[in-house]
């Protein structure tokens, strides 16, 4: 991939992502009801909402976690600019988790218990997703001799057949990183749960709206590495990931109505599991052929 | 049309309320009324929410929580007493330890009667609700 094609790729993230970001998390919403049985919102509600929020008076406990947020919302689009520009996938693990730091750090600064428990909560969950991502990294770069994206994109092959552990991984981890039920201790979007809001509690007007557009960008950027698994540099290998990407979300919408919420015990249990089994398992597999 | 109008969250507060109006606003949520579909969440977080839904009377013990809710949302801020509790006191009204309606403590924007208060009517008196919504976000920008 040239230099042209990378800023190209990643300035159409920049603008795309949320855009398709809005329209998935409202066609979450719309889903979601009709499994209820209810009619549910119109898809642009999501975009609806964000604009209220920055309508709104601001009211800010510590003026600190509205600088910490706007950090996430940063972090999140490098995250994304740099995956999509064909760059480390290491380096992209990495700043994405540095993004998630920092929204930490802005539930932990609010005075809170909800919040605070909350940021608690996302830590677990981030100890249970991490091995994972990392494994997909390491196996990635066993399979396709490079950590570079735009390489791993490029190489001959799906890289989901042999790393079928890995990708099966990679699903479980992706529901804790959407905050799907069951998974969705720290912060959920449906209301009225255990912790109120949990870490978005003392979140509202713009902190809120920047916290909903940096879900959009990450939310795209985690279904863009869905469909890494299935690039193989050719137009048949970029129309199965991006129906596999779609599928994936329909899926974890499915979880996510399907399943009450678990205890962070269970989160970082099976996280580390599913790690230790298909992730490791699938390395081991790949090491030895 | 503001977009407050359009995405309003609410913020459910029990005051003293027999629990019959409360049952009532949630019924607003299910499949049968299904509020969602004008983008109304039913959030617990004061600072998220936009309409305060107050039911009951208010009493010695919550007057101040009921205050301190009120303060915490943002503004434009709207509050709709449901039930003839929340409205006057309701039979309640000369208890010792009643003080009368929500508008006894903070400004109420839209009264919705019954005893309980039928779902259909709370759901009419949340989008009356919003058009005062909408006036006090036009003041608010007027005023920027």
């Amino acid at each position: 991939m040239s230099d042209i094609e990378a800023i190209i790729l990643a300035l159409v993230y920049l603008i795309l992502a949320p855009v398709a970001g809005c329209v998935l998390a409202g066609v979450d919403r719309k889903l979601s009801a009709r499994m209820q049985g209810r009619r549910g919102p119109p898809i642009r509600q999501p975009y609806y909402d964000v604009r209220k929020f920055m309508e709104k008076e601001q009211i800010t406990s510590n003026g600190v976690q509205d600088f910490y947020v706007a950090c996430y919302l940063l972090f999140v689009i490098v995250t994304g600019c740099m995956f999509f520009a064909g760059m480390d996938l290491l380096l992209v693990l990495f700043t994405l988790t540095l993004g998630e730091t920092f929204l930490i750090l802005a539930a932990y600064c609010s005075g809170s218990p909800f919040s605070q428990v909350g940021a608690q909560r996302e830590l677990y969950v981030a100890m249970a997703y991490e091995p994972i991502l990392l494994l997909a990294a390491i196996a990635f770069y066993l399979q396709t001799g490079s950590f570079a994206i735009g390489d791993i994109a490029s190489s001959d092959g799906m890289a989901v057949i042999p790393l079928i552990g890995v990708f099966v991984a990679f699903l479980y981890a992706l529901t804790m990183k959407l905050r799907k039920s069951p998974f969705d201790l720290s912060m959920s979007h449906h209301a009225h749960q255990d912790l109120v809001r949990g870490m978005t509690t003392e979140f509202s007007g713009r902190t809120l709206a920047m916290l909903e557009v940096s879900h959009w960008y990450e939310n795209i950027m985690l279904l863009a590495l869905v469909a890494l698994f299935f690039m193989d540099g050719t137009w048949v290998g970029f129309a199965v990931g991006l129906v596999v990407a779609v599928l994936a979300y329909l899926l974890e919408v499915y979880i996510d109505n399907g399943f009450a919420r678990m205890k962070w015990q269970t989160a970082l249990k099976s996280g580390w599991v599913v790690a230790l089994v298909l992730g490791v398992g699938n390395v081991i597999v790949l090491l030895l052929m | 049309m503001s977009y407050a109008k359009r995405s309003p969250w609410l913020l459910h507060y029990d005051a003293s309320s027999c629990n019959g109006c409360d049952i009532e606003v949630l019924a607003c949520l299910t499949p049968v009324y299904d509020v969602e579909r004008f983008g109304i969440i039913n959030t617990g977080d004061p600072k998220q929410a936009d309409i305060l839904l107050i039911t009951g009377a208010v009493n010695d013990q919550n007057k101040e929580v009921v205050k301190q809710l009120y303060e915490q949302m943002p503004e434009p801020k709207v509050v709709v007493a449901v039930g003839i509790c929340a409205c006057s006191g309701g039979i309640f009204r000369d208890c010792y330890n009643i003080l009368g309606g929500v508008d006894t403590v903070i400004p109420v924007d839209v009264y919705v009667p019954g005893c309980a208060a039928r779902p259909e009517s709370i759901i009419d008196g949340v989008v009356k609700g919003l058009g005062v919504l909408e006036e006090k976000q036009r003041k608010m920008e007027a005023e920027r």
